[in-house]
């Protein structure tokens, strides 16, 4: 049981200290779980960050549960995720509720009309980031086309798109290892 | 019955949204479409909450989606839907992690999912960009060209464009920075008008 607390405290510190999520949780999982806790070693926190890249969900919930199950089981596992968690939902609800109450004000209205400018961007700086990564040559980008355009202009769930790609890449893959 | 929705809405995209970060917008937007819980404009707020806040954006979103939609109780739901499919496919993958990340079937299957992915993002950007930049009522009602676009903003997102991407010294400062910049200049040009 004090196990399980530990992993809930330790990974509600690394949510409470991450803005943002993906690679800005790295420093803080790095800080807590290898050098304070020496729960596991660098290799092992960039391995469980590059699976939690490449699987369904929310990378930081994903590497929270990995580190939580390598320690304390299946038990740990779900510690460590309702740990790192926690904070979003208290913060988040206490802001969401704020929000709320003064929607209407004028000055709220003028700020969030200027923010949604600002997400904009930040949008677009985020595409371009994983633009460079997932479009590698012109077979990915192609994929990239037909789900834009069909996001854009057809009223589908992402889902098909999300199985539909999974199944383009396999099949991709296996004709060009036919045709070498 | 609302609760047994949100969770089932967001099980669904914890289970197929890949990347993290933005990879849940595609997913709330669709829910917005489908559910009329929320608008798009609500959408964008929720966004720069959740990359103001701490904490993972994806789990931000859940929560604050889940509050917007059923109070309290319906953030705890949403967020536990999310949360669900990534701690069981983990758990399992832990068990035989060698084998996974050797297994040529994913890596193909991720060469397809990555582009996709990112196409889906860039979708629910221009989503956002059709509400803040531009502005189809007023064209609609005046007919002129020249009210179609919300110059402000577009002023002010070309700003924050080349600061986030071409000035140096602030390339690296944190979005939250850029946010509350952005809130002062809606509040002092009065960017809704009102």
């Amino acid at each position: 049981m004090k196990e399980l607390w530990k992993l809930f405290y330790t990974f509600a510190t690394v949510g409470v200290t991450t803005f943002g999520g993906g690679y800005a949780m790295l420093p803080a999982l790095q800080r807590e779980v290898v050098e304070k806790r020496g729960w596991a070693t660098e290799e092992e926190v960039m391995d469980w960050y590059a699976i939690g890249q490449c699987t369904p969900g929310v990378i930081a919930v994903n590497t929270a549960t990995f580190v939580g199950q390598k320690q304390k089981g299946v038990l740990g596992g779900i510690a460590a995720t309702l740990g790192v968690v926690f904070p979003s939902l208290v913060i988040i609800t206490i802001i969401a509720a704020f929000i709320r109450n003064f929607a209407d004000l004028p000055a709220v209205q003028n700020a969030f009309a200027g923010i949604r400018a600002c997400v904009c961007v930040l949008i677009l700086n985020a595409v371009v980031k994983l633009w460079k990564k997932s479009v590698v040559d012109w077979k990915a980008f192609l994929i990239f086309a037909v789900v834009f355009l069909g996001s854009v202009f057809l009223d589908l769930s992402p889902v098909l798109y999300v199985l539909a790609a999974a199944l383009a890449g396999v099949v991709i893959k296996s004709l060009e290892v036919r045709a070498k | 019955m609302i609760y047994l929705r949100l969770f089932w809405e967001f099980f669904k995209t914890g289970l197929f949204s890949v990347g993290g970060g933005l990879a849940t917008l595609p997913f709330i937007y669709d829910m917005s479409d489908k559910t009329g819980w929320f608008t798009y404009q609500q959408i964008a707020d929720m966004v720069a909450v959740a990359e103001s806040t701490p904490g993972p954006i994806g789990i931000n979103m859940a929560t604050y989606v889940g509050y917007t939609t059923g109070g309290v109780f319906g953030s705890l739901v949403a967020t536990l839907g999310i949360v669900t499919p990534a701690i069981v496919i983990i758990l399992i993958i832990a068990t035989c992690l060698r084998k996974f990340r050797d297994s040529r079937l994913v890596n193909d299957a991720f060469y397809g999912l990555r582009p996709a992915s990112t196409a889906l993002i860039a979708a629910a950007g221009l989503s956002v960009v059709r509400i803040s930049l531009i502005d189809t009522a007023a064209y609609k009602a005046s007919g002129a060209l020249g009210d179609l676009f919300c110059w402000k903003a577009i002023v002010l997102a070309a700003v924050i464009w080349v600061l986030t991407n071409v000035v140096n010294p602030t390339k690296k400062l944190h979005p939250i920075v850029f946010i509350a910049a952005s809130a002062v200049a809606g509040i002092v040009f009065s960017f809704a008008g009102v």
